[in-house]
């Protein structure tokens, strides 16, 4: 529910709870004040009458209603002593309305000649239905006069005042660090907002600078990490060449050289990755990925066949606008993967139909989906991963929108579906 | 073969200038861009082994300036910064190759010999070990005027393993260079074996004298007999 919405709901609650009590109140204290105002008018017809019997006797013999309003009828005096003055609500039939109406009645005794009489006095009373349908009708005219300006200001009054709230939000919703699109934020003279604003601003960026800073750091730190590395290795080779080196000593300059390569390829996995990450792979050309399939499949036949695993092919060309080196370094990143993970003697079945690349490889448990694509996921031990290949495919999937997924059915399932002509995010430059 | 080494980093230099020492080239070094500028104004070299991060310019400014005076001198550019952008950058300027850092010797050797090769009179596409000589251009491999039949991988690494004769070559230098960059993480290098034990059968049974070794755990060595 939006904030104004919800702020007017509330008040037309809670007026609407307000009117009911006044209306309960305003209605008894009306009513209360008809009823004094009628009694009074019925004690003072009372005394009149009283009056003018004392003097006109003929008024005594009146044992009927009629034009007059009042009935006076003779009675004991046992009966006359339990009587008191009462005030009732009866009803009476009114020959203008043709029906039963509401009356207020006073009845009471009075002394004339010796004799005890009883006096009912009778008046029109106010129709009380009438009167609440009368009060109802008034309230309801009250509560929209006063609710529906209300939500017509709401709607467009705060809706313009709220105008930058809702230009920020949206802008918020679109903000991703990682691409090059600020936040605007428009000039505005309500203090609150032009607070958040200001908050907004520095938060970007703040967070902007962090995001380029640790971009930076992967960058710089990647790089700085190639000279030195290069040197180790070339001294230790340089040190290998020397003769006379025992079997126990190549294994440690082995070993050493061994780790140095690891660490070399995981640098430049992470700088890889940074460069796709940070849109550094421009341009597009239309690449055959049957060929590049092809191509890489032979580069692991000697490998596949001395694992002992059985790799088949069924590929049906598809075009993709993407940027060649990336095409290759995907497919080579899926295919290998399978390669490494594929216990010896089992087997990788590769295809492509329809732009739809499916690589499927033994394995005996199903893998943690979500994990799988994160970097250094740990699932499957391999001293010689570097746990970035699925993150480098996840990248390059991201970046071109392909749809990449991970099944597991008996055997590991990747697919991967490319669309033929794909426009990745607009680069920087 | 006169070379020039343009690197700053002292570790670096002497490594590369050592190795290029041990096959016989005649090496001189500068430290940064003025130094080689300075070289470079004096001398010609066969080739000119460039970084592109320097003290007092880049080695891509340095390149240039020799480009637009007409210098015949091969360049390979060796460089931390292997970026497609400086790669492709760095070629497009003239570069005659591009070696990303850090490298084995292996493949600096095989890359500077195939530019000296490229640059050189006709004849240098032949390299020749004993009774062994290999056509680079044909791609053929003969012992004795005898033509081996040999797959492409396997030309691929008798071709690496000549150029680098008597060279201990790591098993990792050789996968890269004759399965591509990118045979990284593969579980072992075990798969090259294989291979290699058929190239030793073939030489073995057209008696050529050379031979294969295998230095322990780090990779092989081809030797005259």
């Amino acid at each position: 529910m939006k904030l104004l919405n919800y702020t007017t709901s509330y008040f037309a609650a809670i007026l609407l709870l307000v009117i009911t009590v006044w209306a309960a109140v305003y209605y008894y204290t009306m009513l209360d004040e008809i009823y004094d105002s009628i009694d009074d008018g019925l004690d003072n017809q009372k005394q009149l009458i009283i009056k003018k019997a004392g003097a006109d006797s003929t008024l005594l013999n009146k044992p009927e209603f009629g034009e007059a309003g009042f009935r006076i009828t003779p009675i004991s005096r046992e009966a006359a002593n339990k009587l008191h003055d009462v005030y009732i609500d009866s009803s009476m039939y009114m020959e203008n309305e043709g029906s039963q109406e509401p009356i207020r009645l006073l009845k009471t005794v009075f002394l004339s000649g010796g004799k005890y009489y009883h006096l009912e006095v009778a008046t029109s009373m106010v129709e009380e239905d009438d009167l609440v349908n009368a009060l109802v009708y008034a309230l309801i005219w009250l509560y929209l006069g006063i609710v529906l300006p209300v939500l017509i200001l709401n709607n467009v009054l705060l809706k313009k005042v709220w105008k930058p709230f809702y230009r920020m939000l949206s802008q918020l919703k679109d903000f991703r660090i990682d691409r090059s699109v600020n936040i605007q934020t428009q000039q505005t003279h309500i203090e609150e907002f032009r607070l958040l604003n200001n908050a907004l601003q520095e938060m970007q960026n703040n967070n902007l600078e962090v995001f380029t800073s640790q971009k930076h750091f992967i960058e710089n730190a990647a790089h700085e990490l190639q000279t030195p590395l290069g040197i180790a290795i070339n001294k230790l080779e340089h040190l290998a060449e020397q003769e006379h080196l025992s079997d126990q000593q190549l294994a440690l300059l082995s070993s050493a050289l061994d780790n140095l390569d690891r660490l070399t390829r995981l640098n430049r996995s992470l700088l890889l990755l940074s460069k796709i990450e940070n849109r550094q792979y421009t341009g597009v050309t239309p690449v055959h990925l049957q060929e590049l399939i092809q191509k890489i499949t032979d580069d692991f036949q000697e490998q596949a066949q001395y694992k002992g695993i059985s790799l088949t092919i069924d590929t049906k060309d598809c075009i993709v606008q993407m940027h060649e080196d990336l095409a290759m370094i995907l497919l080579f990143n899926l295919i290998k993967n399978a390669v490494l993970h594929t216990p010896p003697g089992g087997s990788i079945n590769i295809s492509l139909q329809h732009c739809l690349l499916v690589i499927k490889n033994s394995g005996n448990k199903p893998l943690i989906k979500d994990r799988l694509f994160s970097r250094f996921d740990t699932q499957h031990p391999s001293t010689q991963s570097t746990g970035l290949g699925l993150s480098i495919v996840k990248a390059i999937t991201d970046l071109y929108h392909f749809r990449i997924d991970y099944q597991y059915l008996d055997q590991h399932v990747i697919t991967v579906a490319f669309t033929k002509t794909v426009i990745p995010d607009s680069f920087p430059n | 073969m006169k070379l020039l080494i343009v690197e700053d980093e002292a570790g670096m230099r002497e490594n590369m200038q050592q190795l290029l020492l041990q096959e016989n080239y005649i090496v001189e070094t500068a430290t940064d861009y003025h130094s080689a500028r300075e070289k470079l104004g004096v001398y010609n070299y066969d080739c000119i082994l460039l970084d592109i991060g320097l003290p007092g310019g880049t080695g891509l400014s340095l390149l240039q300036e020799l480009k637009k005076e007409g210098r015949t001198d091969a360049v390979l550019i060796v460089s931390a910064k292997d970026s497609i952008d400086d790669k492709v950058a760095g070629l497009n300027l003239g570069a005659d190759d591009y070696l990303a850092k850090p490298f084995h010797f292996a493949e600096l050797n095989a890359r500077v010999r195939s530019l000296l090769r490229r640059k050189a009179a006709q004849g240098s596409d032949i390299i020749t070990v004993q009774n062994v000589s290999l056509n680079t251009i044909n791609r053929t491999l003969q012992v004795d005027d005898r033509e081996i039949d040999l797959n492409r991988k396997e030309y691929n690494i008798i071709e690496y393993l000549l150029i680098n004769k008597n060279r201990l070559v790591n098993k990792t230098a050789l996968a890269e260079h004759v399965w591509g960059d990118n045979i990284d993480e593969v579980s072992s290098f075990d798969f090259i074996y294989s291979q290699i034990k058929n190239l030793r059968k073939k030489l073995k049974d057209s008696n050529a004298l050379v031979e294969i070794k295998a230095v322990y755990g780090i990779g092989y060595k081809l030797t005259e007999l």
